[in-house]
């Protein structure tokens, strides 16, 4: 036990500061696509060719980057002749309407709205997920997982993966949906009593990701079930998906109203 | 090896042409010989060719570190079962017959592998005797699977596991390629071997194109590949921690897996790797400033991991419930085919870096961790020794990372070519296969994960156990549902 002790104070209080404090990202991070239309020769598309899931649109002075489909993987940067494309460091990146994720020159990334004000007094401060997982490649969960631990601790928020769908508030669903789960899928939804929410994290579960088009998969979970808040990334980094939960909830806008009240 | 086969290297191209067509008897008998001349089957498939089905064989001899390929055509739409004279490929064949609609005559135990429709459970009846069917949604964040359980009381008889809920189609959509998606296909044939798979496959590409990767660019690709293994096996540690209801060494785990992640993420800003190997190389280089920060923190986090480790090991509550729990018998692992922590932890001396090793690995070598008992707490254990020797090996490899660019020009491959290639990731063996045909194209691409020898020794691990135990042993094991399902 004294050794326990004595371990747990070598190894000391690792949770991070976010949302108070901003969150520590590598200095090598592929966050929201920074995009210089401008720079674009004309009729070059390199970026469009180069894409491995076809998220993005050139017309003559006009770049657009689908991050539903987007897997923040540089092929478009190294393609493009001009550094049109490059990648920048904005993490949130979460939406609440399908269309809200292509993000066009000129625009700012999207930022999820919350919920609305019912949804939101039932869910703001306690909120019951199951995960499903269905077809990808166990990145996304892997990085939802990784918010249980001591760093993000999740339960600080009142967020709670469950075990059974009859006890939870929503849905949290990675993968692309494959032929095999959608069965699954469909009844996990069915077991969750209403009102409920749906959250589709990572490129497979928006669009199918890298498998898109297969017949195997159906290109995500609004083929199935309707979504509530769409999280980009492949997978997304644990505090992009840690933004677009609070986001929904509300929680992000009362810490920035507070925060902006002299004390 | 029979001399009709093929010795080739780990990553080593030959002309398909050399490829030998054998007659039935002969790879049936270079198969089924294997397991008691200490060969053991790393692929087994079949290539649709005008008319028919190509069966090919590739065997290694891990003690010898040799590697042997061989084929058959098949006539018909039938060939001879060797399952009950070579088990581990059991589920080769029925992955041949699901996938080429070749039947394995006389198979004991024909079933879909990732078919989820027609799936005829095995069936325990009896007094008292009941079944459990959990999944494929599972309790906790994890892939889906189906697992039923022949139960007596608390005591499991019989688990069956079938799989195929996270098949999405990466190998057929593989064939016909390289093309702008396939590097991605790999990178996510199981999103936590990232640097694994990436790695199997740029062997193979350059081995087809006839590339050889500057010397920096190996360093760094086994520096992420041990990142890789440093991160999963922490993460493990911790997770059978708290599945014996350790919370502490649970907590500081799953706190350390995330730093080692951070690591691979300052290397290549992607915590699971992504983008870091390219074919030819890699995609990112370090400066001295970078390797100062990784060593840094890898020092600092190695320190910690082995804090939380050392509670592992002298608690006694924790080792109670390891000990003696999901025992594999070292003669069921070799009967399997076992490969990677599993079949370390039946004291078999099997590690692609040591026995095939490729790339940086020819120099640098690595001892090959094993211990005896087969069971939770020698999966734990294994896992243990490797983390420190992954540690010394990184370490090593920032102090002297050789100079030079870190990445060459890789062609298409070229038409006509035979490649395999094998990567001890961080389960186990990964073993990729092609052949390309015409204008360099993948005629024929096999991935076997090392999760699909593995999924049978956690059902035989289960045997006898009380049904509780499962998530335990499951945990052990820490098999890839979408590396197996494809």
């Amino acid at each position: 036990m004294l050794k326990i002790l004595l371990e747990r104070m070598r190894q000391g209080q690792r949770t991070s500061g976010y949302p108070d404090d901003a969150p520590v990202l590598p200095d090598r991070f592929r966050g929201a696509p920074v995009l210089a239309p401008e720079k674009c020769p004309e009729g070059c598309g390199e970026c469009v060719q180069a894409c491995p899931t076809d998220a993005i649109a050139a017309e003559p002075g006009k770049l657009s980057v689908d991050l539903g489909r987007c897997l923040f993987c540089t092929d478009c940067m190294q393609a493009c002749p001009e550094g049109a494309i490059s990648f920048g460091d904005e993490y949130r990146l979460a939406a609440r309407q399908r269309a809200d994720l292509i993000l066009r020159s000129g625009e700012a990334a999207p930022r999820a709205a919350a919920l609305e004000a019912r949804l939101r007094s039932m869910f703001g401060r306690s909120l019951k997920l199951r995960q499903v997982s269905a077809g990808g490649c166990n990145g996304c969960e892997s990085d939802v997982n990784v918010l249980g631990t001591v760093v993000f601790d999740l339960a600080r928020f009142g967020i709670q993966m469950v075990a059974s769908p009859r006890h939870a508030d929503g849905l949290l669903i990675t993968g692309p949906v494959t032929q095999n789960m959608k069965l699954a899928l469909r009844k996990t939804y069915d077991a969750v009593p209403p009102p409920k929410i749906v959250i589709a994290v990572g490129a497979c579960a928006i669009s199918g990701g890298p498998f898109v088009g297969h017949p195997e998969a159906n290109d995500g979970a609004d083929s199935v079930v309707p979504v509530d808040l769409y999280i980009p990334g492949c997978p997304p980094h644990p505090f992009t998906i840690l933004d677009g939960l609070l986001s929904l909830l509300g929680r992000l806008d009362e810490k920035r109203q507070r925060g902006a009240q002299p004390a | 090896m029979s001399a009709e086969l093929l010795p080739i290297h780990n990553g080593r191209a030959s002309e398909a042409t050399r490829l030998p067509d054998l007659s039935w008897a002969e790879l049936a008998a270079a198969v089924e010989s294997a397991p008691g001349r200490g060969w053991r089957v790393s692929s087994l498939f079949g290539v649709p060719e005008e008319g028919r089905v190509r069966l090919v064989a590739l065997l290694a001899h891990d003690e010898e570190g040799q590697l042997a390929i061989g084929s058959v055509g098949v006539e018909g739409n039938a060939f001879q079962s060797m399952t009950s004279r070579c088990p581990e490929v059991h589920l080769f064949e029925r992955e041949i017959f699901e996938q080429c609609g070749v039947r394995p005559e006389g198979h004991p135990w024909l079933k879909p592998v990732r078919n989820i429709r027609d799936v005829d459970y095995f069936r325990v009846e009896g007094e008292e005797v009941h079944e459990v069917a959990v999944g494929p949604v599972h309790a906790g964040v994890i892939e889906p699977g189906h697992f039923r359980f022949q139960c007596h009381g608390e005591q499991v008889m019989h688990l069956e596991i079938a799989l195929g809920y996270q098949h999405r189609g990466v190998e057929r959509a593989l064939r016909g390629g390289p093309d702008k998606r396939t590097i991605h296909y790999m990178e996510t044939l199981a999103g936590d071997t990232t640097v694994g798979h990436a790695t199997a496959y740029c062997q193979v590409l350059e081995g087809l194109a006839g590339c050889r990767p500057p010397a920096r660019a190996q360093a760094l690709r086994a520096v992420a590949l041990e990142l890789e293994r440093l991160a999963n096996h922490t993460g493990d540690l911790g997770a059978l921690a708290g599945d014996v209801g350790f919370l502490p060494a649970a907590a500081f785990c799953g706190r350390l897996r995330g730093d080692f992640l951070n690591l691979t993420a300052l290397l290549c800003g992607s915590r699971f790797g992504r983008g870091m190997v390219r074919p030819g190389g890699v995609g990112f280089d370090v400066d001295a400033a970078r390797v100062a920060e990784m060593k840094k923190r890898l020092a600092a986090a190695a320190g910690d991991v082995e804090g939380a480790a050392e509670l592992l090991w002298t608690t006694a509550s924790v080792q109670a419930r390891f000990e003696e729990t999901g025992a594999v018998p070292e003669s069921v692992a070799r009967e399997l085919g076992l490969v990677g922590v599993a079949a370390r932890a039946c004291g078999l001396r099997r590690d692609a870096r040591k026995n095939h090793p490729a790339g940086i690995y020819q120099f640098a070598h690595i001892p090959i961790s094993t211990w005896p008992t087969g069971d939770v707490f020698a999966r734990a254990y294994v896992r243990w020794m490797e983390i420190q020797r992954s540690v010394a090996f990184i370490s090593e490899q920032l102090e002297q990372l050789p100079a030079g660019p870190v990445r060459a020009k890789c062609g298409e491959p070229r038409p006509g070519r035979m490649c395999a290639s094998l990567v001890e990731g961080w389960r186990g063996e990964i073993c990729h296969v092609a052949l390309s045909g015409e204008g360099g194209k993948l005629r024929a691409y096999k991935v076997v994960d090392p999760s699909f020898h593995n999924w049978s020794g956690l059902a035989m691990a289960l045997r006898d156990q009380q049904i509780s135990d499962f998530p335990l042993c499951n945990k052990s094991f820490n098999l890839s549902y979408c590396g197996f399902d494809l």
